[in-house]
């Protein structure tokens, strides 16, 4: 009797070990997958930091050697020069903000009147078909839109104006208000929607119209999100590339006249970069161009991601 | 009566501007399909250009886009899963998720040329992978892999937590859970996701213009270590760099035609798999 009570309690203890061990495994196991996931994670982190790195590795020898000057005190981009190379950017800045600013001034009352359509008016059926609509015309290819611009907009902009041709700053800031317009539809309605029902409902009964209730109480509580909206859409803009490379004429000239041939800091970069030997003065200073560029997306994208966050604090 | 009007006046050019975008919609669609489909045949699907790229198809184009969209997804969908299931499953709220919250959004608005750029310095330099499809592929992966981690995430959120609960409770360890309770789930939501991200990548340009496309190549790619012919950049070729750019208009319509076409196809796909999924998960809850 005594023995069997023996045999089975060093069977328990045999057992509570195996589970014991088991479990260990099994934790180690769980333990190794979620840092297998964890790594994953800060991918993102890693390559936006990668990015960051390489641009101002390459571009930063170039602004030491030749000086802030060089870059950023001259409008003058003609690095083709036989005589004397010149790498002033603030043309090609200032050609990005015109057609990023023409761009915002025709999407965004353009994009925010029809997200409000969408949100607060359209009747089910008409929505059902706006909004894969906006998709769609999210997934229109850049190189497209550009394509349309040159055979569209093109002969139409010179007929309408009386100019010799329209690759111009007009041309590239209608075709970067259709870019950006999916992003300011599609976010401010969001914004719109989010507005808690009980404000649309007090402002109805205080006798408040359904158009004073939109643009006195539902255009202000969603405006955070509206602002944030046009931010992104702005990002996208600034960073878009075939559409102003096709439609803008690219001359790199300080102007301020829409009628005439600029070229975009994007555009730049990509007409220069596959004719230019790597590791060439030339060829850092586009990397000046593409940090400059990864900066001002990053700053637009930032300030917008702040004050969605604001927004979302204040809802809860 | 003032207010009435004021109403009737704004609700009426809210209408307007909602037509306004349909309408643009419409025109791009209508002038590619108009002035493209007259192009279209068997020959222009199938052929390689001929007469200095005069004549002939864009068959090179198709496959390469297609090659290279492969890849894309070959390296975009299992670090944008891996990643999403990390943020959604794993991630306790603190300031490393922000972080990395944080870093997918500024990925999502990194100019598209800027990761040409960095694809260029990297896979094309660095890797000493040459310009090739798989230095295309590889940075068109980089663009899409934060798209893909959100429609991931999008995907997980749609699960609902009883199902989590539910296995937790009767003792399932936390990846049995998620491998067997919410992944299957997940799935058809994340193939929305990466449709979207496909189209997307195929319909871009400034990040291959320098890490693999080429302008016209006599022939096919034979591996991943080739240059390869795409259909967008194709199309910028044909628009604003060919010599007899009048003459070739109709090719270039062609061109514009095939990859609109193919892009609203993946991208109607992914709208209406969506649209079903989420009939069907309105049913479960």
């Amino acid at each position: 009797m005594d023995g069997e009570t023996e045999i089975g309690h060093k069977i328990v203890v045999i057992e509570k070990e195996i589970s014991m061990k088991l479990r260990k495994g099994q934790k180690l196991k769980e333990t190794l997958i979620e840092k297998f996931f964890l790594l994953n994670g800060i991918l993102a982190i890693l390559i936006l930091l990668g990015i960051f790195s390489l641009l101002f590795i390459k571009g930063f020898p170039a602004i030491r050697e030749l000086g802030w000057k060089t870059f950023f005190g001259s409008a003058v981009w003609n690095p083709t020069s036989y005589e004397k190379a010149r790498y002033g950017i603030l043309s090609l800045i200032n050609s990005t903000l015109m057609v990023t600013l023409g761009a915002l001034v025709i999407a965004v009352p353009l994009g925010v009147s029809c997200a409000a359509f969408i949100s607060e008016m359209a009747p089910p059926r008409l929505r059902e078909f706006l909004k894969p609509a906006v998709e769609i015309l999210a997934g229109i290819p850049s190189v497209v839109v550009g394509f349309l611009g040159i055979v569209l907009v093109n002969p139409l902009i010179s007929k309408v104006f009386g100019v010799s041709h329209g690759l111009n700053a007009l041309n590239g800031a209608l075709l970067l208000a259709v870019m950006s317009l999916p992003t300011i539809i599609s976010l401010s309605e969001d914004a719109l929607r989010a507005v808690p029902h009980t404000y649309r409902e007090a402002s109805l009964a205080l006798g408040a119209n359904r158009w004073q209730t939109l643009v006195r109480v539902l255009i202000p509580s969603g405006l955070s999100g509206i602002i944030a909206s046009i931010m992104l859409g702005m990002g996208r803009a600034i960073g878009e590339t075939m559409t102003v490379l096709m439609a803008t004429g690219n001359a790199p000239a300080l102007t301020f006249n829409f009628l005439e041939a600029i070229q975009t800091m994007t555009a730049t970069i990509a007409i220069e970069l596959g004719e230019v030997p790597y590791n060439t003065a030339h060829y850092y200073a586009l990397f000046v161009i593409g940090f400059v560029l990864f900066v001002m997306t990053f700053l637009v994208n930032l300030v917008s991601d702040l004050i969605l966050q604001k927004y979302q604090e204040v809802e809860r | 009566m003032k207010r009435k009007w004021s109403e009737k006046i704004g609700f009426f050019s809210l209408f307007l501007s909602g037509v306004l975008v349909l309408f643009i919609l419409g025109v791009i669609l209508y002038d590619i399909f108009s002035k493209g489909s007259g192009a279209i045949s068997w020959e222009f699907l199938s052929e390689s250009p001929r007469q200095g790229m005069t004549e002939g198809g864009i068959f090179p184009a198709i496959l390469g886009t297609f090659l290279v969209s492969l890849i894309t997804v070959v390296f975009a969908v299992p670090f944008g899963m891996f990643s999403a299931i990390y943020l959604h499953e794993y991630a306790r709220p603190g300031r490393l998720t922000r972080l990395i919250r944080l870093a997918i959004r500024n990925l999502s608005g990194v100019p598209s040329i800027v990761y040409g750029l960095f694809g260029v310095v990297l896979f094309v330099q660095m890797m000493r992978f040459g310009t090739s499809i798989l230095s295309a592929g590889l940075t068109l992966g980089l663009l899409t892999l934060p798209w893909t981690i959100t429609a991931c995430e999008e995907a997980l959120k749609t699960v609902p937590k009883s199902y989590r609960e539910g296995a937790l409770a009767l003792g399932a360890t936390k990846w049995y859970t998620i491998r067997t309770n919410v992944l299957p789930y997940a799935i058809p939501g994340m193939m929305t996701g990466m449709i979207l991200g496909l189209a997307r990548a195929a319909g871009e340009t400034a990040p291959i213009l320098f890490t693999g496309a080429a302008f016209f190549l006599p022939n096919l790619p034979k591996s991943l270590f080739d240059q390869f012919m795409a259909l967008p950049y194709h199309l910028y070729i044909m628009a604003t760099q060919h010599h007899a750019i009048e003459k070739v208009r109709p090719l270039a319509y062609g061109t514009a035609l095939v990859l609109l076409g193919m892009v609203l196809l993946l991208n109607i796909s992914a709208i209406l798999i969506r649209y079903r999924y989420r009939q069907r998960m309105k049913g479960q809850s």
